[in-house]
């Protein structure tokens, strides 16, 4: 297989010295040609990976800010289709920063993993993250994406055991997210001390890069976690910033927002050469 | 599909029902999920835990629970025989404390101390409350808004019990948010809660140990009714939301394929207007909290919130073994509307002096068109799985009377 864009963008910030910064927006939040501004913003300011949420009416292992993101896009109408077809017009001129496409198994298996695979492959999409399809479920979605240079892209918890990380490794690929702390997305943030055990052991069974998520905001956030992680992934912060600028009447504030937060973010990343 | 050797050999070793059940649910909760599943290998085979849910079904809840002769209702239909397996009678008035006592005795076992649970028309929160209450453990309870609304004396109920309610208004604030919730708060606090599901779904092992905690209703009835007509019955029939009762009732005949299994299902407005909660008459194949099923979904693969008069069966969803016994045509699964439920609580009120929850009055409202297919000499068993005191209040508002 030729080098993967996630795996040549590792190379790239680990040659730099430095932690990368995953970031993640909903697709179609509040509608789709914002989504598309803020993914040029987000890739402008530092991002080195972009998460793309796909809506879901019950998004069990979210919390407020992302739950509330999903239903603004549902209420725009985004349909999976949607959100593959914003991948492919951002990726027509960026062929370099990946794009991990974030959300949960019903809309995917209702297309098919078939067809979502051939058409995810066609909008450029690198990896995928379905929250309810851990590994014993995902046999049937890792073979339709091995026509494709697709990774499953599995979830680290701290309350994976020493015998279940095996488990996760086993047929991973691209990175494995490490979910810092038991609860939903945006809750709160955990000490990178309580868990550079679990995220060292995560790394090196599956021989794989480990980014850190869940309840991280802002830079200093970032750099403290970046000593532990080979990358760092904000979600809840961006996503605050569409549903304060909506409140505030400036929707057309989003993009410019959430490059604003990307800069603050990778500036912080950059200062945490380890060499 | 084909005809498996055993209908009672599922799940397999992968949660599986034919294609459906499974385990899908976040990594967090991966660990806990398998290490229940050892928990109940353990529980089944231990006699102590046996004889202890056998003791508190007996004295507790008021098991074995009747099986009546529905006289006046099987003159009124002219068919066969109707007898009422009285689950209604039970400690907090449904089968739903069947269930909740085994799974709080099996949190016991695990050493947890917070118990969580969902509630529709609040009878399992009610049960899980007064299960917590027997044995001192703390108990939270989350509720759609909506039902909050209209179950005001089950949520009166849960509070005396000691239980916190929490009312969830995401989504349309119904059973399907409340589960949503539920498995976000198991997510939080995984170390020290047990998530009692209130009905046979769930991601595996959760719909066959429900199943079997309320298979005794069915073994029950199996042994009555050798004991009163020496023979088995030729139908057994309950409604479906999730499909616990039913399930119950259906398994231990489950190998006897002369006997008939109906389910029926809640089609609210009617199916035709997309107001309804038939996820198996009217729904596809997803995947939807830790399973997959039949589920009420739009082309894109969300998921429809459902629509019945009983708050007890308004969700989109199914156990996955009806899945799995609907494609296999072990068993049939008809429909009842809004209407049809109100027409058979008053029709059971009035020939058998017994008022039943809204979620049985489905069954016996479809009880004139089952009878029409069956001889006078054969004998039907329907569950009657809750009773109606709960539900006065909406069903006067239904019928315009006041109170």
């Amino acid at each position: 297989m030729p080098t993967s864009r996630i795996t040549a963008r590792f190379d790239k910030v680990r040659a730099e010295g430095r932690a990368a910064l995953v970031s993640y927006i909903m697709a179609g939040d509040p509608d789709l040609e914002t989504s598309y501004k803020a993914l040029c913003a987000l890739r402008d300011n530092g991002a080195d990976i972009i998460e793309l949420g796909a809506p879901f009416t019950d998004p069990m292992a979210d919390g407020p800010a992302i739950q509330r993101a999903g239903q603004r896009s549902l209420k725009a109408g985004t349909k999976l289709t949607d959100v593959l077809a914003l991948a492919k017009r951002f990726r027509e001129d960026d062929k370099d920063t990946p794009l991990i496409l974030m959300g949960y198994a019903n809309p995917v298996f209702h297309l098919g993993y078939g067809a979502f695979a051939d058409a995810a492959a066609d909008a450029g999409i690198d990896g995928t993250i379905l929250v309810d399809l851990p590994p014993e479920e995902d046999h049937e979605l890792r073979e339709a994406y091995a026509r494709h240079e697709i990774s499953v892209i599995r979830l680290a918890t701290p309350t994976t055991t020493d015998k279940r990380i095996a488990k996760v490794a086993e047929g991973a690929s691209g990175f494995l997210y490490y979910v810092a702390v038991a609860g939903v997305t945006g809750s709160g943030s955990a000490d990178p001390e309580d868990i550079r055990e679990g995220v060292e052991r995560a790394r090196r069974v599956s021989g794989l890069p480990v980014c850190v998520g869940f309840g991280v905001r802002t830079g200093e956030q970032a750099a403290a976690m970046a000593a532990i992680a080979d990358g760092v992934v904000v979600g809840s912060a961006f996503v605050d910033h569409v549903r304060t600028s909506l409140e505030a009447g400036t929707p057309d504030e989003i993009p410019s927002k959430i490059g604003a937060l990307a800069a603050e973010l990778s500036g912080a990343l950059a200062d945490t050469r380890r060499n | 599909m084909n005809k498996p050797n055993t209908w009672a050999q599922w799940p397999d070793e992968k949660g599986r029902f034919g294609e459906f059940g499974g385990r899908y649910v976040a990594e967090t909760l991966m660990p806990l999920v398998l290490e229940l599943e050892d928990e109940y290998r353990a529980a089944k085979k231990d006699p102590a835990f046996l004889s202890q849910i056998d003791d508190l079904w007996r004295n507790y809840v008021g098991r074995p629970s009747p099986l009546y002769h529905a006289e006046r209702m099987s003159e009124h239909f002219g068919g066969p025989k109707i007898y009422f397996k009285r689950d209604e009678l039970n400690h907090t008035g449904a089968h739903k404390i069947n269930n909740c006592l085994g799974q709080v005795l099996l949190a016991m076992r695990m050493g947890k101390k917070r118990i969580i649970a969902e509630t529709g028309a609040g009878q399992h929160g009610v049960a899980t409350a007064t299960v917590c209450a027997r044995f001192g453990l703390k108990c939270v309870v989350f509720m759609g808004a909506t039902d909050v609304e209209r179950q005001k004396p089950n949520v009166f109920r849960m509070k005396m019990l000691g239980a916190e309610i929490v009312p969830v208004s995401s989504g349309t604030g119904t059973l399907k948010d409340a589960m949503n919730e539920a498995l976000r708060d198991w997510v939080t606090n995984v170390h020290d809660t047990f998530y009692v599901i209130g009905t046979a779904a769930g991601p595996h092992p959760y719909p066959e140990l429900v199943r079997d905690f309320q298979s005794v209703i069915g073994q029950e009835a199996k042994s009555q009714m050798m004991e009163r007509e020496g023979r088995l019955p030729d139908a057994v029939m309950a409604c479906i939301g999730g499909g616990s009762n039913a399930i119950g009732l259906f398994h231990p005949f489950i190998e006897d394929e002369g006997v008939r299994l109906i389910g029926v299902e809640a089609s609210g407005h009617g199916i035709e207007t997309g107001q309804h909660a038939a996820a198996l008459n009217g729904g596809k194949p997803g995947i939807l909290h830790g399973n997959k099923t039949y589920l009420l979904q739009t082309d894109d693969g969300q998921i429809i919130d459902a629509h019945s008069i009983s708050a007890g069966l308004d969700y989109p969803g199914i156990g996955p073994e009806h899945a799995f016994l609907r494609d296999t045509g072990r068993a049939e699964y008809l429909t009842c509307t809004d209407k049809e439920a109100l027409e058979g609580f008053q029709l059971c009120t009035r020939l058998e002096g017994i008022i039943p929850a809204l979620e049985p009055a489905h069954a016996i409202a479809r009880l004139g068109d089952v009878c029409e297919t069956m001889d006078k000499d054969q004998i039907l068993i329907m569950n009657l799985c809750g009773r109606g005191d709960k539900d006065i209040f909406s069903v006067a508002e239904h019928l315009g009377m006041e109170i």
